[in-house]
């Protein structure tokens, strides 16, 4: 296993009960993809363990191959070389854990908010766990908009119904693609509180790609930071701020100093 | 808020929406927006009333042989007199173009689903599928009969050749408008290639495939009535030439105005149809 370079707070891998277990792990993971102007190496020999119950978030520059890491890790891609596993299994397709977040919500257009959050439990052939959803909605404010349909709502409260609609089928693991890239500042910030809120309390693992450094800080337990393409895990960062972390902890100096920090280590 | 809303439709949407003009954008001040109010419905009787009317002054006033264009008291007098002679001849009309347009419908929808998911064998068939669009099937109808007579076959094959390149090539268009995110989400849930298809591309169509089938009904309905007018004494075509050569013209007229309240049953059907299954793009 290749953890090791990952500092000594990862004891070892699997069920040893010696620190958090290592609930996904990304190894040697290299993708090249043909293009008509050549092959393009996106990702470069990537290493990357993510604990059980971690919010980590994946930073990059754009076209740094972050993206793809993502689907990659969802099964929706399949990598050159180098694998990625779930606990045990090894994913080469998608997996019922797993359950991704895209950007700009995806929702489809011809249902509405409840006929989406209904999609994954019609193609799982699973009966609806009403009382999660209507707890989720609740949550996430969108309760009395499940008649809705997504051209009817703002961006924020589309991205709200994604993540009930993930969250509705109770995955362990969350890939999240920029969902809140599209997103004004303040709807943005909303948007990270309540992740965070709803991570805190469903304890669920997260992998959260962003290009933008406060928000990685904001959110992460650790920030791996991929450097320009081909992509590779440059450094990864502990962020020890406690939780639960307000929005104003963003002007504080330390998180200034942070965001420097990070911001010196990669060419944005 | 809605005002607030407007500029966040996702980029699919407004994209599709411009594509969608062949269809349903004729009919849309007609019947979309909310119940019309009782002077809207008192206006448009009056206006039909005003037109009825004069026409049926203007032919009187002007002279016009009825035989050239008769008044179209005439025209309601004959449909009801002659109801019971024409209305086997409308059973055999709908009979035809619905048996023709379902099975063209049906073999054009599914060779568009099944084409547009090998981009190669859409290059070799699409040649065809145009000469098939742009030949009138009409022209077949003789030879048609040569080999099936005058009953009501070769009748509904011209039909289902006429009816089916439409709803295949509408349909294809839709089918080709792939949005991979979409298809990528239902993937990331387990989806199969069927459920993508059922739960994703279908829908994704849908629009485009409800254009196809009324464009389809409408040239169905077209070439029932010619193939109907070129060889045998069953249906309205028939009943056209042969109204048409006895120089009766009120029952001439009286069986144009069935066709076209037929033709327009099936605009107002279809597009009854896009609003429920294609309003989402609207």
């Amino acid at each position: 296993m290749h953890i090791e370079e990952f500092g000594s707070t990862v004891s070892a891998p699997g069920e040893t009960g010696q620190g958090p277990a290592i609930r996904m792990e990304i190894s040697q993971a290299s993708k090249f993809y043909a293009t008509k102007s050549g092959d393009v190496h996106a990702l470069d020999r990537v290493e990357l363990a993510i604990r059980e119950g971690e919010f980590i978030c994946v930073l990059g520059p754009s076209g740094c191959g972050k993206t793809t890491l993502l689907w990659c890790m969802a099964g929706l891609h399949d990598l050159s070389s180098g694998e990625v596993h779930l606990g045990s299994d090894r994913i080469t397709a998608p997996h019922p854990e797993i359950a991704m977040i895209f950007q700009d919500a995806n929702l489809l257009p011809w249902r509405d908010v409840i006929g989406n959050i209904k999609l994954p439990f019609e193609i799982k052939r699973r009966k609806p766990d009403h009382d999660r959803i209507n707890r989720l909605l609740e949550q996430v404010g969108l309760s009395g908009f499940e008649s809705k349909f997504p051209r009817e709502l703002s961006g924020g409260m589309q991205q709200r119904a994604s993540i009930v609609r993930s969250l509705a089928v109770n995955p362990s693991v969350l890939l999240m693609d920029e969902p809140f890239g599209a997103l004004d500042a303040f709807t943005r910030d909303e948007m990270n509180l309540l992740i965070q809120d709803l991570w805190m309390e469903t304890g669920k693992t997260i992998v959260f790609v962003t290009h933008s450094i406060p928000e990685a800080i904001f959110l992460a337990d650790r920030v791996a930071v991929m450097s320009a393409r081909p992509g590779r895990i440059a450094e990864i960062f502990e962020i020890d701020i406690p939780r639960p972390r307000a929005v104003d902890i963003m002007t504080t100096p330390e998180f200034i100093s942070r965001v420097l920090e990070i911001k010196a280590r990669i060419e944005i | 808020m809605t005002e607030a809303l407007g500029d966040k439709i996702p980029e699919f949407n407004r994209k599709s929406n411009s594509e969608s003009v062949s269809g349903f954008s004729g009919l849309t001040s007609l019947t979309t927006g909310r119940a019309r109010t009782f002077l809207e419905i008192l206006v448009i009787i009056l206006v039909a009333l005003v037109i009825i009317g004069g026409a049926e002054l203007l032919i009187a006033a002007l002279e016009i042989p009825h035989y050239v264009l008769p008044p179209p008291s005439q025209i309601g007098m004959a449909l009801i007199t002659e109801w019971g002679f024409i209305q086997p001849h409308l059973i055999i009309t709908l009979y035809e173009l619905a048996a023709g347009f379902a099975i063209g419908a049906s073999i054009g929808f599914f060779l568009a689903a099944v084409i547009t998911q090998f981009p190669f064998v859409e290059k070799i068939v699409t040649p065809y599928i145009l000469l098939l669009v742009t030949t009138p099937m009409l022209a077949l109808v003789p030879l048609l009969i040569l080999r099936f007579g005058f009953g009501s076959e070769p009748r509904i094959i011209a039909v289902a050749l006429a009816s089916g390149p439409m709803v295949m090539i509408n349909s294809a268009t839709g089918f080709r408008r792939v949005d991979l995110a979409k298809i990528a989400l239902a993937r990331s849930f387990g989806a199969n290639t069927l459920q993508i298809f059922t739960k994703i591309r279908i829908p994704m169509a849908m629009p485009m495939i409800i254009v196809g089938l009324l464009v389809g009904s409408i040239f169905g309905l077209l070439t029932t009535v010619a193939a109907e007018m070129v060889g045998g004494a069953a249906g309205l075509g028939a009943r056209l030439t042969y109204y048409s050569s006895m120089v009766r013209m009120p029952q001439f007229f009286a069986i144009i105005l069935l066709l076209a309240t037929i033709g327009i049953s099936f605009y107002a059907f279809f597009f009854w149809v896009g609003k429920k299954w294609a309003g989402w793009q609207a």
